[in-house]
């Protein structure tokens, strides 16, 4: 119950998108057509639900104070915590680097179209800012960790689909010149974060 | 206008080529840390630190990264800087860190950095490459200092914690606009910021 509460609170209340501005740089680059949107929703979905349990290991059982002491008794007050940065994004990098040979193998297409953003995959602030919550909220299991990371990376696809659609049917919109292109996308995402405030509080 | 060319990464930066209204870089952090103005101020320094010294390293590094690891060679450089700027905050303004949150570690992922690495760093010499850096991150603090200075008056009546609002104003029924501290209002204070500053220079209307 725990776990399905979370889940939903996660693609809607604190949606990566609209309440913590995490991964805007390639949602607003790559919300041009639905289908490039949704496939590249789709691989941060996927390299989430993978990367929040390994990290979730890492932290675990090397990072955190104490938490070496599985080594044996004189590693018991070790605290690495601040290299937790570094090897965080170094597990993500590689993980990217999989995931893209992977669609290059079974989609080519997927691959062609999303180009440059698929190795920005490990820049994309919504991974690493999914791992930094998951280190700073405490999760309890692994399995709490890939509820986290699978609701925050469908938050994520709703949210860039959803834009790539509306941004689709702006093209027939006559809309002031300055405001054309990037400034409009702004102003539609506000608009969409206000809309999903409406489901603040919500609760299971 | 008669500006030293040596120059000009400097400069371009603020305005012209801004990161963030411009070439659409970094929006992440730029948006999340602007409810105040004092975060704003603490990151703007963090990231131009950040950006400049990253330049630097890279830009004497260049010759000697192979292209096809050079992504991850530049994600530990960036890593490790913003390690050391994390625990310096934390070790002398802890207040702030502890609201910057997780936002000083994703300065590693903040793309103005991966942008500019990629773009100018990884092609021009040492001296040029911190200059661009410094412009880059100061141009990026310009944005986020608008930002926060009309958040922060009109959402709190306040800037930098000093009441700006006078007590008058709220006898005779002025009220803070609650709305301006939650996240959406800062997306469209950008978009303002991007109309205002497209209309002055047509030449980057789409």
């Amino acid at each position: 119950m725990e776990n399905l509460n979370l889940f939903i609170r996660s693609i809607f209340v604190d949606n990566m998108i609209f309440a913590y501005f995490l991964g805007m740089c390639s949602f607003l680059a790559v919300s041009k057509n639905v289908k490039t949107a949704f496939g590249l929703g789709v691989a941060v979905c996927f390299v989430l639900i993978i990367a929040l349990p390994v990290t979730w290991c890492i932290n675990h059982f090397i990072l955190e104070p104490g938490a070496l002491s599985w080594l044996g008794e004189e590693y018991a007050d070790a605290d690495l915590s601040f290299l937790g940065l570094i090897m965080f994004i170094s597990v993500i990098a590689a993980l990217v680097q999989i995931v893209e040979m992977a669609i290059e193998k079974y989609s080519p297409a997927l691959y062609s179209s999303l180009g440059i953003f698929l190795p920005l995959i490990a820049v994309n602030c919504a991974i690493l800012g999914a791992v930094l919550f998951m280190q700073q909220r405490d999760f309890s299991n692994a399995w709490t960790a890939t509820v986290y990371g699978a609701g925050s990376g469908i938050g994520w696809l709703l949210a860039i689909t959803c834009l790539a659609a509306i941004r689709e049917r702006l093209t027939y919109s006559q809309i002031p010149a300055p405001l054309r292109g990037i400034g409009i996308t702004f102003i539609i995402t506000g608009l969409m974060g206000i809309a999903f405030m409406s489901f603040l509080g919500i609760k299971l | 206008m008669n500006i030293n060319k040596n120059l000009l990464p400097l400069i371009n930066p603020l305005s012209k080529d801004n990161p963030v209204i411009v070439q659409v870089l970094g929006i992440c952090s730029a948006l999340a840390v602007t409810a105040k103005l004092e975060p704003a101020v603490v990151m703007t320094i963090s990231v131009t630190a950040v950006l400049a010294l990253a330049n630097v390293i890279i830009s004497l590094l260049r010759n000697t990264i192979p292209t096809s690891i050079r992504i991850i060679v530049q994600l530990v450089v960036v890593a490790a800087l913003v390690v050391i700027v994390d625990q310096v905050l934390k070790a002398y303004t802890y207040d702030v860190s502890k609201a910057l949150s997780v936002f000083i570690g994703l300065i590693i992922t903040n793309c103005i950095i991966m942008g500019r690495l990629e773009a100018f760093a990884m092609s021009n010499r040492p001296w040029p490459a911190f200059l661009d850096g410094i412009g880059n991150g100061l141009g990026y603090g310009i944005i986020l200092i608008i930002v926060a200075f009309f958040r922060e008056l009109l959402g709190s009546g306040t800037l930098f914690g000093f009441q700006v609002v006078p007590q008058w104003c709220y006898e005779h029924g002025y009220q803070n606009n609650g709305m301006m501290i939650l996240p959406p209002m800062a997306l469209i204070t950008v978009a303002c910021i991007i109309w205002v500053h497209r209309s002055h220079n047509k030449d980057l209307q789409e």
